[in-house]
């Protein structure tokens, strides 16, 4: 699968001469339109003294790509890129081992070749600069393609561009300066609604709602719904304190230096009694815990949006973990957009010598010239850059250098962590254009999106992009520079799939910016009369494949329909009876394994396939996913696309192409966690190929997946007080830079089972609990997933009220902080991906199961538990004040319908669609001043945005919702749902608390876990 | 001519027997390899998924031997096996080509540790019955010859019995 190949010291000139056979590909002619980087240029840059690194020295220049000689240098396909981000022992994993030692002579002979070779091949260019039709007798067939309207009216472009720039003009992401912003500013995240914003507690408002209405009132829903839990804590408080933790002495001992927080333990632990208390929701979403940790630790570590671990105080041993009965994960979001971030340029970047761990805030430094890892406890010297500190620029501090103060920190690498160079941003669009995907027409608006963000797609001068369409055929395009108007190929042969021209296919997007965009206005209008209804979208990815080989990328794929022909066509396998089926849902998995040996193979050419499925009917999503699954790309799934019968969706797929193209992308990357000697990682959850133990491979890297990994105890950690995870990220920028984003994640190790306990996330957990559901519904069947998770809430709840809790109480108790676990798993049982009784299609079960795995936290919890706010009595009472906005914060309310009420408007916030949803009797004003209707009848039925009215009501609302939207990735769709519009079955079916086909109502799932834990 | 047919097949089992040891031991060396990081996964599998059928079916072969031969003892020791085989080999992930390992699973840290344990109990299956049919080779030529030569044989020792054994059809022969 991965031929072994040599890399560096023979650069494959060659290569384009052994292609497909001549017979199939004769315009092949050697010249390719490729990106040489000078290497010999970096390497005769002179060595920098050690001792004293100007703080204003740029990073050894790259010379940009040099278009008039644009040949040489085609890269060499299955390169292991990252062989060197963990050296000796680990092997290049897709090369044989001279491609490996091959580096070390990375830079001298080959850059020498290459210059001999240079002068022979730009002759060779020029010699055999084919006519540029190809006249060459192709015996594929050439169409070029029907004559856009106006499309002769672009002559060559050479004449309109430089082809020239000076050596230094390329724009590199990082500038000179040795590091940036240095300084961390605590509050930089807190304009995210769910950042680390100041806990306001606004004054504890009675929250019930006099003028609720009998309708929507189920069960004694007027008892005590004033404030039951003060009266419930007032009670049981005496109790707990007047019962200390017996364990609280010992404690303090194990954690040695660390001051412990106990008033926080002892809250985070006191009872609940679920089947009582009424309303569990806290005012403002739910923040993570803070680790128990000594101040200046906390003060350092990791946001707990990018690192989470699911358990904030780590068990000592395994035996504690399988104890305590929940579940140890990570949840990472490592390369997610950051407002700031030290970078850190600099010629040796620190390491532990044994374990490789970079040097972050919780290494201890034992004098000035020696440090102490805190993943494998090795002492290691201290390097005599690393005395300089940039920052202050003083000399013999280490401890205050940036890596040592910020638990995120950015490296520029150097050519030792790479295999081969950086490669360019290089984009393939791979589109459906079958009968189907022109009904659905699509196309348009993937042009229209496409040429808006041409300028935006991240990347540098040597940025390149291709096109490929397919019906029962596959279409190429040649955009070379010079060429009037864009060239189509067709390739018949899908049995056989080869690429018809090597060069001319993926240009220069800098170069053949007129010929793109022509190809783009007339795309569209090409297919527009296709009448071809299969789709062979196994060839075409074939085809992607091979066309990227060389280089890697990204490659997006948009499908409509399930693929009819040629490699990977796929058979119909839903039942539309079963879908409703509570017996069991088939076909989760993959049909074949066509998709996943493909996605295998563009994982080792480091490219990343990007599903976006737009389909009306079944397109077995479960097979095509793999695709992406791993090679580290993302899906997409737009159940019923019609870009006129279904506007929501179409204004979704817009919404998010416009972010999929502009948002940054990570090249050739890798991650690796490292986690403390006693530590090891069980699982990965997400879309990569794991490539060891402790590695994944992602072909592209993008800041909208996130990561779960389930971790084991191997060994004792009784000897640490403290316990790491360090997550690094090797990736090329669009920039063509190589970078290192580090993570460090730091939590203490406690001894007892109650500390287990206070330090749980319930969130963490409910979405790692979710990973391990869905991967156990794929290999299992949905209802061992489902029995899996009921278990989780019992075990969990079961140990604590027997071992922990010290109260003999009956019922249902639970810990303070675990108390929306029912919740939350109620919840996730009533989710698309897991539920059962309702008619779900599978598609869209599969998509849904998609995203539970990539979804970053927030996202994902806001998916499972939508947050529910009252909009009509919104006032500025606690308001967040940003910037000159002051932004209302009204409180959560539980999913209930029995919370909703006719007199009130309410906003439901499920991460990708935000609903507003509107009772008949609502105050006039509301709708006069929010949305700008007279009354209630005028509302429109769709209405999806709200006017922007001078009113205080209006103002509030929209600074509401902007602040809700801020830092969202995609941005979501608005619908306002009248009572009695029939969208508002999609809004009920977010009430979870209620009974539904879905499941049981809170109560009643309560209700059943106490009569399981009886048991 | 039975009991000849028997322990031709107990010979040829010891034989194929020490071929699957060396199976097993490659087996767990590769998992091995593949939990110390020094192997890709996909490599990995890939040289692993073509030796799975022939292990099967090597056993599946002795198997078939045992009976034509009517041993039924031997036969049912080996069944539990033989239908562990079948039972793995039908609860594969889905693949086109032969073989159980998927390189995208593999790695998991569940069923890296259940193949490791598959590999050490089948290759102390594997050594088991390696004595077990050797003691059957054994038994039957000491039958053999007991029923050829007499009871005079029976006090030549291990040792001898073997060449007794060597001989032993030779001895049918004449009779």
């Amino acid at each position: 699968m991965y031929p072994p190949t040599s890399p560096y010291p023979h650069p494959p000139l060659h290569q384009t001469h052994s292609g497909p056979p001549p017979s199939k590909a004769l315009t092949n002619t050697g010249h390719t339109t490729n990106y040489f980087h000078q290497q010999n240029n970096q390497h005769l840059q002179p060595h920098l003294p050690q001792h004293h690194p100007p703080p204003t020295v740029a990073p050894p220049a790259v010379r940009p790509p040099h278009p008039s000689a644009a040949a040489a240098q085609q890269y060499t396909p299955a390169l292991p890129t990252n062989a060197l981000y963990d050296p000796p022992p680990q092997q290049a994993l897709y090369c044989t081992p001279d491609a490996y030692y091959g580096q070390q002579t990375y830079h001298a002979p080959q850059a020498q070749q290459l210059q001999h070779q240079l002068p022979h091949q730009q002759q060779q260019q020029q010699q055999h600069q084919p006519p540029v039709n190809g006249v060459g007798a192709p015996l594929y067939p050439i169409v070029s393609y029907p004559s856009a309207p106006g499309s002769s009216q672009y002559g060559t472009l050479r004449s309109s561009q430089s082809p020239c720039q000076a050596p230094g003009a390329v724009p590199t992401l990082v500038g000179a300066p040795l590091h940036q912003h240095p300084q961390t500013s605590a509050d930089t995240n807190s304009i995210a609604p769910s950042g680390d914003m100041p806990n306001h507690s606004p004054p504890y408002n009675n929250y019930g709602y006099p003028g609720m209405q009998p309708a929507y009132q189920q069960g004694p829903a007027s008892h005590g719904d004033s404030s039951p839990s003060h009266a419930l804590y007032g009670q049981q408080q005496p109790q707990q304190y007047a019962q200390p933790f017996p364990n609280m002495s010992t404690l303090s001992a194990a954690l040695g230096g660390l001051s412990g927080v106990p008033e926080l333990e002892l809250e985070a632990l006191m009872p609940v009694n679920l089947l009582h208390e009424r309303s569990l929701l806290p005012d403002r979403p739910l923040e993570a815990p803070e680790p128990n940790l000594s101040p200046d630790l906390r003060k350092v570590n990791c946001s707990p949006q990018t690192f989470r671990c699911t358990l904030s105080s780590i068990p000592q041993t395994q035996a504690l973990l399988n104890k305590a009965r929940l579940p140890l994960g990570l949840l990472l979001h490592p390369f997610r957009d950051l407002q700031q971030l030290p970078v850190i340029t600099s010629n040796t970047i620190v390491r532990c010598r044994s374990c490789r761990t970079y040097i972050n805030p919780f290494v201890s430094f034992l004098d000035q010239r020696r440090w102490k890892c805190n993943l494998c406890y090795r002492v290691n010297d201290v390097p005599d850059e690393f005395m300089y500190n940039p920052v202050t620029r003083s000399y013999g501090e280490p401890h205050k250098r940036p890596e040592v103060q910020n638990a995120t920190v950015e490296f520029i690498a150097s050519s030792d962590y790479m295999l081969r160079p950086p490669q360019p941003a290089v984009y393939l669009f791979v589109l459906d254009v079958s009968h189907n995907a022109v009904e659905a027409g699509y196309l348009q608006h993937f042009c229209d999106s496409l040429l808006d963000n041409l300028d935006k797609l991240p990347g540098d001068t040597r940025m390149r992009v291709g096109f490929l369409t397919f019906d029962s055929t596959v279409h190429f395009y040649n955009l070379q520079q010079g060429l009037s108007q864009p060239q189509m190929l067709v390739v018949s042969d899908i049995d056989d799939i080869f690429i018809p021209s090597h060069d001319s296919l993926m240009v220069n997007l800098k170069d053949s910016l007129e010929l793109v965009k022509d190809l783009l206005g007339a795309l569209p209008s090409m297919f527009r009369d296709s009448r071809v209804t299969h789709s062979a979208l196994g060839p075409a990815l074939q085809a992607a494949h091979q066309l990227m080989a060389p280089t890697g990328g990204r490659i997006s794929v948009f499908q409509t329909q399930l693929p009819s022909l040629g490699a990977g066509l796929l058979p119909s396998r839903e039942d539309p009876n079963q879908r409703s089926s509570s017996k069991g849902v088939q076909h989760l998995g993959p049909a074949t394994d066509f998709y996943k040996k493909l996605a295998l193979d563009c994982s080792g050419q480091q490219i990343a396939v990007d599903l976006f499925l737009l389909s009306s009917q079944y397109a077995d999503l479960a097979t095509l996913a793999c695709v992406s699954k791993y090679s580290a790309g993302s899906i997409f799934y737009y159940p019923s696309y019609h870009h006129v019968h279904n506007p929501a969706q179409r204004d979704k797929f817009r919404k998010d192409l416009d972010r999929y193209l502009s948002r940054k992308i990570g090249f050739e990357a890798v991650m690796r966690i490292r986690c403390t000697k006693g530590l090891s990682i069980h699982t990965f959850h997400g879309n990569f190929f794991v490539r060891s133990t402790d590695l994944l491979s992602l072909a592209n890297v993008n800041p909208d997946s996130a990561f779960a990994v389930q971790m084991s105890i191997d060994d004792s950690l009784v000897d640490s007080s403290l316990a790491c995870f360090q997550a690094a990220l090797l990736y090329t920028s669009s920039k063509g830079k190589r970078r290192i984003r580090v993570h460090t994640l730091c939590l203490p190790v406690v001894s007892q089972l109650s500390d287990v306990f206070a330090g749980a996330d319930v969130q963490a957990i409910t979405c790692l609990l979710a990973n391990m559901a869905i991967d156990r519904s794929v290999s299992s069947s949905l209802g061992d997933a489902r029995d899996a998770l009921l278990n989780a809430v019992v075990d969990g709840l079961g140990v604590y009220r027997n071992t922990v809790s010290t109260l003999q109480q009956h019922g249902l108790i639970a810990p303070d902080n675990l108390r929306l676990f029912p919740l939350y798993i109620l919840a996730l049982l009533k989710q698309k991906a897991l539920r059962t009784g309702t008619s779900t299609r599978l598609d869209e079960r599969v998509f849904a199961m998609c995203e539970f795995k990539t979804q970053p936290l927030q996202q994902m919890m806001r998916m499972v538990y939508p947050d529910m706010y009252r909009m009509d009595t919104i006032s500025d009472q606690g308001s967040l004040h940003l910037n000159d906005t002051v932004v209302p914060q009204p409180r959560l309310l539980h999913l209930s319908a029995e919370r909703l009420s006719r007199d009130g408007a309410f906003l439901l916030d499920c991460g990708s669609v935000l609903y507003l949803w509107v009772g008949k009797c609502v105050n006039e004003i509301f709708i006069r001043d929010v949305l700008g209707c007279p009354n209630y009848a005028s509302i429109p039925p769709n209405m999806t945005d709200i006017p922007e009215l001078e009113t205080k009501l209006s103002e509030r609302v929209r600074a509401f919702l902007d602040w809700l939207q801020d830092n969202r990735a995609f941005s979501c769709l608005f619908y306002v749902v009248r009572e009695d519009a029939s969208a508002k079955l999609d809004f009920f079916q977010n009430m979870v608390e209620d009974r539904s086909e879905m499941g049981l109502s809170y109560h009643e799932f309560l209700q059943n876990l106490l009569q399981q834990m009886s048991k | 001519m039975a009991f000849t047919f028997a322990a031709f097949c107990y010979m040829l089992a010891l034989l194929l027997t020490a071929a699957l040891i060396f199976f097993a031991i490659w087996h767990i060396i590769a998992f091995d390899e593949l939990k110390t990081d020094y192997k890709n996964p996909i490599d990995q599998c890939n040289t692993l998924n073509p030796l799975v059928l022939p292990e099967y079916l090597i056993h599946v072969f002795f198997c078939v031997m045992f009976f034509c031969a009517a041993e039924w003892l031997t036969l049912g020791l080996n069944m539990p096996l033989l239908a562990y085989h079948v039972w793995r080999y039908m609860t594969r992930p889905v693949m086109s080509g032969p073989g159980l390992y998927d390189p995208t699973t593999i790695m998991n840290a569940d069923i890296l540790a259940y193949c490791q344990k598959e590999g050490w109990c089948k290759l102390a299956f594997y050594l088991l019955s390696f004595f077990y049919y050797l003691y059957g080779v054994y038994l039957l030529f000491l039958l053999c010859t007991l029923s050829c030569s007499g009871a005079a044989v029976f006090g030549a020792g291990v040792q001898h019995s073997w060449f007794y054994t060597k001989r032993a059809p030779r001895t049918a022969d004449i009779h």
